[in-house]
C-alpha cells in the first residue's frame, strides 16, 4: 500500500509567504518559521487543546479570532499573528487569569521559571484590570513527593495530557465546570491515596505555573525540566 | 480647661505607621500617653494551609527593612520542624547575613532616622530636621551612614543574591555556598567599615554629653531587659538560650531553650492598638515589662567576643554600674553592635570553611512543631509554626520586637511628654521628644503593621469633648 501524497499548502503569515503540510497548524508553521506567537497550554509533544486562548490569531475573511495551535492551514490563508487587537485581548486573558486564582508570584516556588510569569512581562501586561476574586483554594501535600496548590492553576490540562498520553497512567483529570473547575488526581481524592499515580513527576515538570511542585521545594526554587518530552515521544513514535 | 487631648499623627521617621495620643487633665499636666499602632497585616492567619517550606520567604515580606531577620528567625521555625541539624558552614553563613542586616538596620536607624535629631537639635526647623538637612550641615556623617547601609546591603546581595527578600535561606541552611571573589571584596571593603563605626563611636560618645536631660527623661525607668546570651554568655545575635536580667542586672531568668518561650513570655492585646504587648509571664503585666534590642543585649550578655567591641561594652557597662536603663542609650548601643557586627562577619568570613559547599540539609516534616529564634536588629524575633502530617502550616504565632517593647514604649511616651509638656500650648520641639523616644526604640511597625500612605506630622490638641482647640501640620 502506497502512502497517500502529502500536499503541500501555502499561506501568509504576518505578510510571509510560508509553505506548511495540510496536516499542519497555524502554530506549527509559525513554530517552523520561528514567528513567536504565545502559548501557555501547548506543549510540542501534547494533543492541542486550544484551552488557553493565548495563541488567538486574525485570519483574512473570518470574523472571529482563531486559536493557532488547533487551527488546520489552507491554501491561501493569510494569518495575522499580531495586532492591537490581538495584544489587547492576549493581555486581557492573562488578567483574567491572575485574577481567578491567587497567584503571588513574590512567594511563588516557580517565581522567576513560570510560563504565565515571563508570558506577561513579555507581552506587556502591567496591571490587572479585573477585581481579583480571591478564592479559598487548598494546597494538597499529601503526595509523599509533590505538591499541587490550585491558588497557582490555571488549568491548562498540561498535566491531564502528559499523564494520559505520555505515561498512560491518566491519573489527572478535570472537574466541574466554570470557576469550580479544578484538577483532580483519580475521583478527586487526595494525590498521595491515588491508586494509579506512578510518582513519575512528569505532570510536575510540564506545568507551567507553581501549581504543581516537588515537595521541599522553597521559594522561587521549583525549575521545570521538559527535556524529557520530545526524547519520549520521539522514541514512542519510532516504535508504533 | 477642659481635659484635652493632644494626637501626634502620624509618628515620623519610624519604620512603620503609627500615632501618639497624650491625654491632659484640667490643669494642663500630662495624664496619660498612648503610642497606637493603627495598621493590621495578619500574616499569621493568611499563612494557614500554606507548605512549610514557603515559611521564610512568605514571612519575609513581613518586612522590607528587616526581610532578613524573618527569614532567620523563620528558617530556624522550619529547621526544627525538618528536625535536622544543619551543616555548620549553613550556620556561618546565615550568621554572617545576619550581621550584616543588623548592621545596614542600625545604619539606617541612627544615621537616616535619628542623626537628625541629634545633629541638627531636638528644637530644629522640622522641615530641615531629616537625613537631607544632615547632608547640608554634617555631609561628613552623612556620607559616612549612607556609605555603613550601603555596605550591609551590599554583603546581602553577594550571600544572597538580592538586598531585598532573597530566598536564598531556606529551611535547612542555604540554597548556594559562598563564592571566593564574593569574600575577598568584602574582606577588602571591611577595615573602612571598621573605620568608620569607630569614629561615629568617638564623636557620639562626646556629643552625648549635650543630651542629659533626654537621657534622663527618655523610657529611663527600671525594667527587666531579654535577648539570647550565646556560648558562655556572649553577644550573640544568632542562636544561644534566652535570658532575663532585672534592672539591677541580676539574672532573673537563664538558660531557656527558645522552644519554651511561651512558658516565660505571655502577650496581651490592648483596645487601643493593634500591637501586642508582651510580658514576662511570671511576673504578670505590668510588673513583667521589658526591653529588647541592642540596649537589652549589651545589659544582659556576660561578654563580647570581638576585641574592639569588647572595649566598647566594657565602657558603656560603666554607665549606670550596671544595665544602662536610659533608652536613649538605644542609639549608643546601636552604635556598639555596629562595631561588633563588622568585626564578627570578619572572624567568620576568614573562617577555613566558609566556601564549604555543603550548605544544606534534606528532610521531609518530621515534627509537627517547630520554633525560631534569633535576634533581629530590633530584639528578640521569634516565629512558631505548627504543621499537619503533610507538612502545611496550621498555626503561627510570631513576637515580634516590637511588640516586646511596647509596654515600654508607651511608658516612655509617658515619661518623657510628663516631663517636657506643659498646659495646652504646643511646641513642636517638645513633641518632637515625644516621637524622638519612640525612635530611640527603632520600632519597625511594617513588622506588626502595613507601612503605606503618606508619613507627615499632624498634631491636633483636642479638648475633652473633641473639639479641636489648635492644630499643626508640617508640609
Amino acid at each position: 500500500m502506497t502512502k497517500a501524497p502529502v500536499r503541500i499548502k501555502t499561506l501568509t503569515i504576518d505578510g510571509r509567504e510560508v509553505g506548511a503540510r495540510e496536516d499542519q497548524t497555524i502554530l506549527d508553521v509559525a513554530r517552523e518559521n520561528h514567528i513567536f506567537i504565545p502559548t501557555l497550554c501547548d506543549l510540542p509533544g501534547l494533543t492541542a487543546v486550544g484551552a488557553c486562548r493565548l495563541c488567538l490569531v486574525e485570519v483574512r475573511g473570518v470574523n472571529r479570532l482563531l486559536p493557532a495551535c488547533v487551527t488546520a492551514v489552507a491554501e491561501g490563508m493569510e494569518v495575522s499573528v499580531s495586532s492591537e487587537r490581538i495584544d489587547r485581548y492576549r493581555r486581557s486573558i492573562l488578567e483574567l487569569l491572575f485574577a481567578e486564582r491567587n497567584h503571588v508570584c513574590s512567594v511563588c516556588v516557580t517565581n522567576g521559571h513560570c510560563d504565565l510569569q515571563s508570558l506577561a512581562l513579555k507581552l506587556g501586561m502591567t496591571h490587572v484590570h479585573f477585581p481579583y476574586q480571591y478564592p479559598r483554594l487548598p494546597v494538597d501535600a499529601s503526595h509523599e513527593r509533590f505538591v499541587v496548590d490550585h491558588n497557582r492553576c490555571i488549568l491548562c490540562t498540561r498535566c491531564v495530557r502528559v499523564c494520559d498520553e505520555i505515561e498512560g497512567a491518566h491519573t489527572w483529570d478535570v472537574m466541574s465546570r466554570g470557576v469550580d473547575c479544578r484538577v483532580i488526581t483519580d475521583l478527586a481524592e487526595p494525590w498521595g491515596k491515588s491508586e494509579s499515580c506512578t510518582g513519575c513527576g512528569k505532570c510536575v515538570q510540564v506545568c507551567p505555573t507553581g501549581a504543581l511542585s516537588e515537595k521541599g521545594k522553597s521559594v522561587a526554587e521549583m525549575s521545570k525540566r521538559r527535556q524529557f518530552l520530545p526524547y519520549l515521544t520521539l522514541m514512542r513514535e519510532a516504535r508504533r | 480647661m477642659p481635659r484635652q487631648t493632644i494626637v501626634i499623627d502620624p509618628v515620623t521617621r519610624i519604620e512603620g505607621h503609627s500615632k501618639i495620643s497624650i491625654h491632659l487633665d484640667e490643669e494642663g499636666n500630662v495624664e496619660e500617653a498612648y503610642f497606637h499602632v493603627t495598621q493590621f497585616r495578619g500574616f499569621e492567619k493568611f499563612c494557614e494551609g500554606r507548605p512549610f517550606s514557603e515559611m521564610p520567604s512568605l514571612m519575609a515580606r513581613i518586612c522590607g527593612i528587616c526581610p532578613v531577620s524573618h527569614l532567620i528567625a523563620s528558617a530556624k521555625a522550619c529547621d526544627a520542624i525538618l528536625a535536622v541539624r544543619i551543616p555548620p558552614n549553613a550556620v556561618r553563613l546565615r550568621r554572617i547575613l545576619n550581621l550584616a542586616q543588623i548592621l545596614q538596620s542600625h545604619a539606617l536607624s541612627f544615621f537616616y532616622l535619628s542623626s537628625p535629631d541629634l545633629l541638627l537639635g531636638m528644637d530644629s526647623d522640622p522641615a530641615k530636621r531629616n537625613i537631607f538637612g544632615v547632608m547640608e550641615s554634617h555631609p561628613g556623617v552623612a556620607r559616612d551612614g549612607i556609605r555603613l547601609r550601603q555596605f550591609g546591603q551590599q554583603i546581602i546581595e553577594r550571600l544572597a543574591g538580592k538586598r531585598i527578600h532573597p530566598s536564598w535561606v531556606v529551611p535547612g541552611g542555604v540554597n548556594e555556598p559562598l563564592g571566593a571573589a564574593h569574600r575577598d571584596r568584602i574582606l577588602e571593603e571591611l577595615p573602612e567599615a571598621v573605620g568608620i563605626a569607630q569614629r561615629t563611636l568617638d564623636w557620639f560618645k562626646v556629643e552625648m554629653e549635650k543630651f542629659r536631660e533626654e537621657i534622663r527623661s527618655f523610657a529611663n525607668f527600671p525594667t527587666m531587659f531579654m535577648g539570647l546570651a550565646g556560648a558562655d554568655g556572649a553577644l550573640d545575635h544568632y542562636d544561644g538560650k534566652l535570658r532575663f536580667v532585672n534592672a539591677a542586672g541580676q539574672i532573673v531568668a537563664d538558660g531557656i531553650e527558645p522552644a519554651d518561650y511561651a512558658a516565660h513570655i505571655a502577650e496581651m492585646a490592648h483596645p487601643w492598638t493593634y500591637l501586642k504587648t508582651s510580658f514576662y509571664k511570671p511576673l504578670g503585666y505590668p510588673e513583667g515589662i521589658y526591653r529588647v534590642g541592642p540596649l537589652a543585649r549589651l545589659n544582659i550578655c556576660d561578654t563580647v567576643d570581638t576585641p574592639l567591641a569588647a572595649q566598647e561594652w566594657a565602657e558603656f557597662r560603666e554607665l549606670d554600674r550596671g544595665p544602662a536603663l536610659s533608652s536613649f542609650y538605644f542609639h549608643y548601643a546601636r552604635l556598639i553592635e555596629l562595631l561588633y557586627a563588622l568585626e564578627k562577619m570578619g572572624q567568620l568570613l576568614n573562617a577555613p570553611d566558609v566556601l564549604d559547599t555543603h550548605v544544606r540539609a534534606r528532610a521531609s516534616a518530621n515534627n509537627s512543631e517547630g520554633v525560631g529564634v534569633s535576634e533581629a536588629p530590633r530584639g528578640t524575633l521569634i516565629h512558631h509554626y505548627k504543621v499537619d502530617r503533610d507538612g502545611l502550616i496550621t498555626w503561627a504565632n510570631l513576637i515580634i520586637a516590637t511588640g516586646h517593647n511596647n509596654a515600654a514604649m508607651n511608658r516612655g511616651v509617658l515619661q518623657v511628654a510628663r516631663h517636657f509638656i506643659h498646659g495646652n500650648k504646643l511646641n513642636e520641639g517638645l513633641l518632637n521628644r515625644v516621637e524622638a523616644v519612640i525612635r530611640a526604640f527603632d520600632p519597625c511597625l511594617s513588622c506588626s503593621t502595613h507601612a503605606d500612605g503618606r508619613l507627615a506630622l499632624e498634631v491636633e490638641l483636642l479638648s475633652h469633648d473633641g473639639e479641636v482647640l489648635d492644630r499643626c501640620l508640617t508640609p
